[in-house]
């Protein structure tokens, strides 16, 4: 009897609490309600729609120059890759064959595309858990890719370099050095990043074990980029289905199969370096050539149906264009990376504690405007 | 699998080819495209994914879409084992109460997506466990991505 009156005492209880939406760990505006029991999360429901802008709606008015400025938007820290993955979509559908030299800067873009958007995700995560120096590492290293960017395309992080038929205009002449430049200092710095953060006992137990993702669950929710091959899934579009200059040259895809918060974290690392190795193989060999080829200024796509995948910083985003003829798309649908892999969070985090959940969110690096479009 | 191979295996699953309404094109796109008859999808989807020779695992992209007079949904598939590619189209006629099977049961990643087309479109799905609007608020009036959709106050003009 006695024992019974203190349990009853001491009786858990379920209860609600918001994480966001402007919550510092939830990288924008992206709520998260979560049912939690003291410190273990029962349940977690992302709550979207706080930037959506209906991007697809904007599409189906928009000619298709137009729409590619509508993808800086999404995943604005892979902003040139967007603006390629729907470029390479028109191009094939008019058939258009771009010059050589297009393809291998557009490549070398992309892969500094991912190192600054993996550079300011490495600061993020530390700071997330608790690492306030790791932020302004990061910060110091993406703002040289910032400057080179600025540069060559004219703006920083929205950059509208890619075209359909090409690039808005040639690289600036200091281009080729100060890529080089960079490689030279950023080799220096990498190292650096593993002194600070992925020997660190106390990330290591923040991370390992943490927001276990198996290889089978992240197929079936639809995951890729690092979330994926962080649970030993190999599913690099860069691998499967190359486009631009990627079928030229040599890289690993980075994988590791403990599909923890860590794995995640090492995966990034290591794709930095391979971006690294990209870059280091095409930056003496651009080709001589044109910028672009000229296209009408009024595009029409034939009839049909047009899916183009590309491998962003997140994962594989896929452009799905339905068009009748006409100077718009009927249907224009971006398949975004982020949308499927917060998919996944709930499934990841119940169980475990309100501080994991934070760390796992780090790994997963969502971009909102990415899922909510 | 080749896309004659795949057609030919598909065909064979169903043994009357016209109740299903099967039809299989590759014109005007780089994939094998497969309609279906909506009351057959959820069948066909579990057979897709679970038969070894097809055995489509990754559904990469799940769109609405409206074709004018016909609301519909776009699967596109992919077999991370063998690394083909399929992409299934359902529509119905019915845009009051347009309805298809949830394949959510089959592939998690679907819970959201179709969310989105609900959303977006209106087309509901049964079986979903958690059927509700994934970005606009509860009390929105109507479907944005439909043709038919006017807004006059938010509508993006040309």
């Amino acid at each position: 009897m006695e024992t019974d009156t203190i349990n009853n005492s001491f009786k858990s209880e379920e209860y609600f609490i918001n994480m966001g939406p402007q919550h510092p760990a939830t990288h924008g505006v992206l709520r998260l309600l979560l049912t939690i029991d003291g410190e273990i999360i029962k349940k977690v429901e992302p709550d979207l729609g706080y930037i959506h802008r209906s991007i697809e709606k904007m599409c189906e008015r928009d000619s298709y120059q137009q729409i590619v400025h509508l993808t800086d938007r999404m995943d604005y820290l892979s902003s040139h890759i967007n603006n390629e993955a729907v470029c390479l979509a028109v191009e094939n559908a008019l058939e258009i064959e771009v010059p050589e030299r297009v393809k291998v800067i557009r490549t070398i873009i992309d892969e500094l595309t991912r190192i600054s958007s993996h550079t300011l995700w490495w600061g993020v995560m530390g700071m997330d858990v608790g690492a306030l120096t790791s932020y302004f590492y990061g910060f110091r290293d993406r703002e040289l890719i910032n400057d080179i960017f600025e540069e060559t395309c004219g703006a920083r992080l929205t950059m509208n370099y890619n075209i359909p038929g090409g690039l808005m205009q040639d690289i600036h002449p200091n281009f080729v050095k100060r890529v080089k430049e960079f490689i030279a200092h950023f080799k220096t710095k990498l190292p650096e990043y593993d002194k600070l953060l992925t020997g660190n006992i106390i990330f290591q137990k923040r991370t390992k074990g943490v927001g276990v993702l198996s290889k089978e669950d992240a197929i079936a929710f639809g995951a890729s980029g690092p979330v994926a091959r962080g649970s030993g899934y190999s599913c690099d579009v860069r691998k499967y289905h190359p486009y631009s200059a990627l079928d030229k040259i040599t890289f690993n895809e980075a994988l590791h199969t403990e599909g923890d918060s860590y794995a995640r974290y090492l995966v990034r690392i290591q794709e930095m370096w391979e971006s690294i190795s990209i870059i280091e193989q095409l930056i003496d060999n651009i080709p001589e050539g044109d910028f672009k080829v000229a296209t009408k200024a009024v595009i029409k796509l034939p009839k049909g149906e047009y899916y183009q995948k590309v491998e962003t910083a997140r994962g594989e985003l896929g452009v799905y264009i339905i068009s009748t003829g006409g100077k718009n798309p009927h249907r224009m649908k971006f398949r975004s990376p982020g949308l499927s892999n917060l998919s996944l969070l709930n499934h990841i985090t119940v169980g475990g504690k309100i501080g994991d959940l934070v760390a796992t969110m780090a790994t997963i690096d969502i971009v909102v405007p990415d899922i909510d479009r | 699998m080749t896309n004659q191979e795949l057609q030919e295996l598909i065909t064979s699953w169903f043994s009357g080819p016209e109740s299903a309404h099967l039809e299989f094109t590759e014109e005007g796109s780089q994939f094998l495209n497969l309609s279906i008859d909506p009351d057959y999808l959820h069948e066909l989807m579990s057979w897709l994914k679970t038969n070894n020779k097809t055995s489509f695992d990754y559904l990469f992209c799940l769109t609405g879409v409206d074709w004018g007079k016909e609301l519909g949904v776009v699967y596109h598939l992919e077999s991370t084992t063998h690394r083909h590619i399929l992409v299934v189209k359902v529509q119905t006629s019915d845009r009051e109460n347009p309805v298809f099977d949830s394949v959510q049961d089959i592939w998690p990643t679907a819970n959201f997506h179709e969310r989105e087309v609900f959303d977006l479109f209106g087309i509901k799905f049964k079986g979903h466990p958690n059927l509700k609007r994934l970005f606009l608020p509860e009390d929105w009036e109507g479907f944005p991505l439909r043709k038919d959709y006017v807004d006059e106050v938010n509508m993006v003009v040309k």
